[in-house]
């Protein structure tokens, strides 16, 4: 069974995640803030961890920076309300591997935590068409283009994603087989936490609460 | 500046305010008349309220008007000198031609236009432009012949005391008039940033709390099994909140991103079937950029009335030279060929919008398999 750690200050949100994945999932820590989180998850070393972008005492991407300073190998799912770019970009440039909104539904859910247990990695249609934002437009300032520039191939994956299909379909459509979409995926998922295109950390900031 | 009688003069006389200003200094300088002139205008003065200020056409200063107003100076002064309150050549003549002069900088409109659109950079600022050119040759001469001629009497005798106060005063007009402009633009600008930082914390901290309370809740209730009523007005109080929380600090009117994003809400008002939009770039809301968002908007109604599907996605992308956009349910779908009546209006007048700006319509559909309206359209080279 894949061992979930829930980080979110809401006790409410957290007892609801906690009934509905409790069935399918060995949930072993809870966590409403920073430093409480960062030892539960370095004292259970769980495979996924669910993670609230906002907490008191730094916010998700603390528990990110200090976590993944010790275990690399602990997996990251972002959760959050707000669906701001700047939330969605700051915590999967953190290191996370996906991000969801609270608002999905149970079964997307767990079926998003077992896909970033696999190791690949989780696109809404919003984090898609974030990216496709974000490494749209010219290509001035390009300093690595294999890290700051998608692929043909890459771009049309992400455009499906963001029209709202699934990896499957995508694969369907495209002809390709489900593993080489998600390895295209992974292949963004890499550029979006690596790349130092200007425009990336433009367009954040351009993007970001007033 | 004090009593208002040199802009109110100078507007009378179609002159720049500053050169009257410098006008009265001047006087003032030569032997205290400016002081006795100034309050005398102030006391004949009428302050005019603000129906006569605004019926009266603004006069442009000119350049004769200004020539004319220093040779009443220049006259003035002389007539002091016969007189004789005159506190001395050596003293009024070089300060009364380094204030025309500098006035004359100052008053250049354009010059000071152009202050206003440089960078809080001295030396960036010092050498911007002709005008800027002069003027940093004309301070800096001050600035020398009034280090000069405080050096030159030191040790001298008493008289000399005098001499060296002139000096330094040049020497301070001169540095005034190099650095003056720049220093006045640091510091409004300072204050101004430091306002807007009060503005945007305060609102930072407002956006934070109902970040965390009300959008939680409304979240919560899209959850739970509550009803699909109230689940589609926890969706639509939640985009409504999220729009004013994260909107941009000037509201993007007429831009193609928030036409698009705007079809959600009607979509979800009056067919309670939830809406996905992803917008890729963004783009001016022109002609073709309208008939893109009408078409997905009857798509997306078209979509949430007859396919049952619980959700419909919107994607547009602004492309350089195309607007694409991609309608999509997942719902039970048709088969092309045998369109029901009731659809083939709605696809009728999609394809119509489309096709008068040039563009083109494919509908992707099978039974059981939801249906995509795509739509391209070439975007109008402005």
């Amino acid at each position: 069974m894949i061992r979930v750690f829930l980080v979110d200050d809401h006790h409410f949100f957290l007892s609801g995640l906690r009934a509905e994945l409790g069935g399918e999932f060995e949930i072993v820590g809870e966590a409403g803030e920073v430093d409480a989180a960062v030892d539960g998850i370095r004292r259970t070393r769980p495979d996924v961890v669910l993670l609230d972008v906002h907490l008191p005492g730094g916010g998700g991407r603390a528990v990110l920076e200090a976590v993944r300073q010790t275990d690399q190998d602990i997996r990251f799912l972002a959760l959050s309300v707000s669906d701001a770019a700047e939330d969605v970009i700051g915590v999967i440039r953190a290191g996370a591997r996906g991000y969801v909104t609270k608002t999905i539904s149970p079964p997307d859910l767990a079926a998003a935590i077992r896909r970033v247990q696999g190791g690949d990695a989780v696109f809404s249609p919003r984090l898609a068409g974030f990216v496709l934002d974000a490494f749209h437009g010219h290509l001035t300032g390009v300093v690595d283009p294999e890290l700051d520039q998608l692929t043909a191939r890459e771009r049309e994956v992400l455009r499906h994603i963001a029209r709202g299909f699934t990896y499957k379909e995508v694969a369907r459509r495209l002809h390709l087989s489900v593993k080489t979409v998600e390895t295209h995926v992974s292949s963004v998922l890499r550029k979006l936490q690596l790349s130092s295109r200007h425009e990336l950390t433009r367009w954040a900031s351009d993007r970001r609460l007033v | 500046m004090l009593l208002g009688v040199a802009g109110g003069l100078g507007e009378q006389l179609g002159v720049d305010p500053v050169l009257v200003r410098v006008a009265f200094g001047v006087l003032a300088i030569a032997g205290g008349a400016g002081v006795i002139l100034y309050l005398l205008a102030w006391a004949v003065s009428v302050e005019p309220d603000d129906e006569t200020a605004r019926a009266r056409p603004v006069r442009r200063p000119s350049t004769r008007q200004a020539v004319a107003l220093g040779l009443v100076v220049l006259g003035t002064m002389l007539l002091l000198r016969e007189v004789g309150l005159w506190f001395g050549d050596q003293i009024v003549w070089p300060i009364a031609l380094a204030a025309a002069g500098s006035a004359v900088i100052w008053a250049r409109s354009d010059d000071r236009a152009r202050w206003a659109r440089i960078p809080g950079n001295p030396l960036e600022a010092l050498f911007t432009g002709r005008v800027g050119l002069i003027r940093v040759v004309v301070g800096g001469l001050l600035v020398g012949s009034g280090l000069g001629l405080g050096f030159a009497n030191t040790g001298a005798d008493l008289a000399a005391a005098g001499d060296a106060l002139l000096g330094v005063a040049i020497t301070l007009i001169g540095l005034g008039l190099i650095f003056g402009p720049w220093a006045t633009r640091l510091a409004s600008q300072l204050a101004e940033e430091r306002r807007g930082r009060i503005r945007s914390e305060a609102r930072a901290e407002m956006a934070a709390h109902l970040h965390d309370s009300v959008l939680h809740t409304l979240a919560l209730i899209q959850r739970a099994d509550a009803s699909p009523e109230v689940v589609a007005l926890a969706r639509r109080q939640e985009r409504e909140l999220r729009a004013w929380l994260y909107r941009a600090p000037v509201p993007p009117e007429g831009r193609l991103r928030l036409a698009v994003e705007a079809i959600a809400s009607r979509v979800e008002q009056r067919h309670n079937v939830p809406v996905d939009i992803v917008v890729v770039g963004d783009a001016p809301l022109d002609e073709a950029g309208k008939a893109l968002v009408d078409a997905c908007q009857e798509a997306a109604f078209n979509a949430a009335r007859h396919s049952g599907a619980p959700l419909v996605s919107v994607y547009v992308e602004v492309e350089p030279d195309t607007l694409t956009g991609f309608v999509r349910d997942e719902g039970k779908g048709f088969d092309p060929d045998q369109v029901p009546t009731d659809r083939r209006g709605i696809a009728d007048s999609i394809r119509g919008r489309i096709r008068r700006h040039g563009g083109t319509v494919s509908i992707v559909s099978s039974p059981g398999e939801g249906t995509e309206v795509q739509l391209r359209l070439p975007r109008s080279q402005q």
